[in-house]
């Protein structure tokens, strides 16, 4: 007999508020349904009415922990429209601070995961090895969090020469703990029993749902902007993308603590060439003229896509954003279904969904209960023979 | 009731509720329980109901989705229940003010106790605002 389980809005696990239909027969899960919504505080449109630096620190608060990836997706996109060039140090120093905000997100995961499978000693140790790059971003920003350090043309706040040795011994005592995590994510009996080989998504499953960034990555999927596309001074360092074979919740923790390696190593390269590399941080921009940019980047959690159409005035007409936890999220919707219902909660979380980052969308209910909706695919048919009977 | 909050000020058990924050200062909420800060030698301790609190968190800005259900959870609430505004979104709702989504109703049906400004407040901070809760307690 089918049952169905709800979970949420408000439930002790995540911290974020959503809502899960589980219908279950007996202990499998049949099937499981989403509703988001309840973190939705209308950017876009308030994007719409700031100029362009006001949205910066905007777009920097969709979301806590991708703090540095959409400003630097929006920077891009504004970049894209007036084509304005960006100075070498300025973009090591993104680099940099994109990088940094990788090693926090993967550990901030890596820690929940543990909570969720009810290992909090994975939680503790990973959020105290976090601490230091928190201290990093101090050191280059004032700020823990929000960094407030992109700006259309380069970075708002250069680093300080002298702070370099200090970040450089940071990075070393946290490489030195990520060696150690690997080694213990290898070897630890509870880890691999309870994460091997559940909540599979295969090769194909990843790419018809659109995954991106780790959750494609884990499962055979070898996509990142950073290699792609390289932008900023991700064609000036040397890095790997990791992509592991199997897909399953114990690949992707995998990933996640393999990325962190890379992105320290990133990161003490990025502080090598701020040694040699001097000149000026900000090309200031003048004006932005007419037209359409794209802006991508490899956050934490996959590829995030700003769109922005400008009229040459100081604000954006259209600001579309594009976060990687609305491709990955419905992943469960193949990876969730057949196992038992206390694997369904980590598989979940594994895609590490970040519901601010997806809300974007709104649906219009009126007072009758109607919901109001356009057809885009009869709009678009019936311009089309609107144009041919005119012409 | 002064008997009463001078023994809550002991060890207040906390709930958390995010309404529609951007994150982080739920993340810093979090980190509060982790080693660096390790709230719980306090006796503050993070609770999976709002039954078993004293004190209710509110992260956010509070939309119009949120709203209803945080005023039900803070109806559920065993009274005296003590309000705290986390970061700067309850207390002026920050750069969603314009937005459409901003609500200019319930903010002032649920009456905040303390606020903790910042975006997010450091851990520090947020220890301060707790601590200033418990001297009002225990005057």
């Amino acid at each position: 007999m089918e049952r169905i389980i709800p979970v949420g809005p408000y439930h002790p696990l995540l911290e974020e508020a959503e809502y899960f239909t589980l219908k279950v027969d007996g202990e499998t899960v049949v099937d499981i349904d989403i509703e988001i919504g309840w973190m939705h505080r209308g950017h876009e449109f308030i994007s719409e009415s700031m100029t362009f630096t006001q949205s910066i620190y905007l777009v920097e608060r969709i979301c806590g922990i991708c703090s540095t990836s959409h400003p630097l997706a929006f920077v891009h996109a504004v970049e894209d429209v007036c084509n304005v060039e960006v100075p070498v140090r300025a973009k090591i120093i993104r680099t940099l601070v994109g990088e940094l905000e990788r090693i926090h997100s993967h550990l901030l995961w890596v820690g929940l995961a543990g909570h969720f499978i009810g290992y909090d000693t994975v939680w503790m140790w990973a959020w105290k090895y976090r601490e230091p790059v928190l201290q990093m971003f101090e050191i280059i920003s004032g700020n823990r969090n929000h960094y407030g350090m992109m700006r259309i043309g380069g970075v708002g706040r250069d680093v300080e020469p002298d702070s370099i040795p200090e970040m450089e011994k940071i990075l070393d005592e946290i490489e030195k703990k990520m060696d150690m995590l690997v080694k213990v994510v290898r070897d630890d009996p509870v880890l691999k029993s309870r994460l091997k080989g559940v909540g599979v998504l295969k090769k194909e499953d990843a790419i018809n749902f659109c995954a991106v960034g780790p959750t494609a990555r884990a499962s055979d999927v070898g996509i990142d902007v950073r290699k792609d596309e390289p932008k900023d001074a991700y064609d000036m360092v040397d890095f790997e993308v990791i992509v592991l074979p199997n897909g399953d919740v114990y690949d992707k923790f995998v990933v996640r603590v393999l990325e962190i390696i890379e992105s320290v190593k990133i990161c003490r390269q990025c502080l090598k060439l701020l040694r040699t590399e001097r000149g000026p941080v900000l090309n200031k921009v003048k004006e932005i003229p007419p037209g359409e940019g794209i802006g991508r980047y490899e956050a934490p959690r996959g590829e995030v896509f700003h769109y922005v159409r400008t009229d040459g005035s100081n604000r954006a007409v259209r600001h579309k954003v594009r976060a990687p936890s609305y491709a990955n999220i419905p992943t469960c919707k193949a990876s969730c279904i057949g196992i038992p219902v206390a694997d369904a909660l980590i598989t979940t979380a594994s895609v590490d969904p970040c519901y601010c980052c997806t809300e974007r969308a709104v649906r219009v209910i009126d007072e009758k209960n109607r919901e109001l909706h356009i057809d885009l695919l009869r709009l678009s048919r019936e311009k089309t023979e609107r144009i041919r009977r005119e012409a | 009731m002064s008997w009463y909050t001078k023994k809550l000020a002991k060890s207040i058990w906390v709930f958390h509720v995010s309404a529609s924050p951007c994150n982080n200062c739920d993340i810093e909420i979090l980190d509060l329980l982790t080693p660096k800060y390790d709230l719980e030698r306090f006796g503050i301790k993070l609770v999976g109901s709002i039954r078993h609190a004293d004190v209710l968190l509110v992260t956010g800005i509070l939309n119009k989705k949120v709203a209803p259900r945080v005023k039900y959870i803070y109806e559920q609430a065993p009274k005296p229940i003590f309000v705290v505004g986390v970061g700067s979104c309850p207390a002026s709702g920050t750069v969603f003010k314009g937005g459409y989504n901003y609500p200019s109703k319930v903010l002032s049906e649920i009456s905040f106790d303390i606020y903790i400004p910042g975006c997010p407040p450091k851990p520090e901070a947020m220890i301060e605002g707790i601590m200033k809760l418990v001297e009002v307690l225990n005057a």
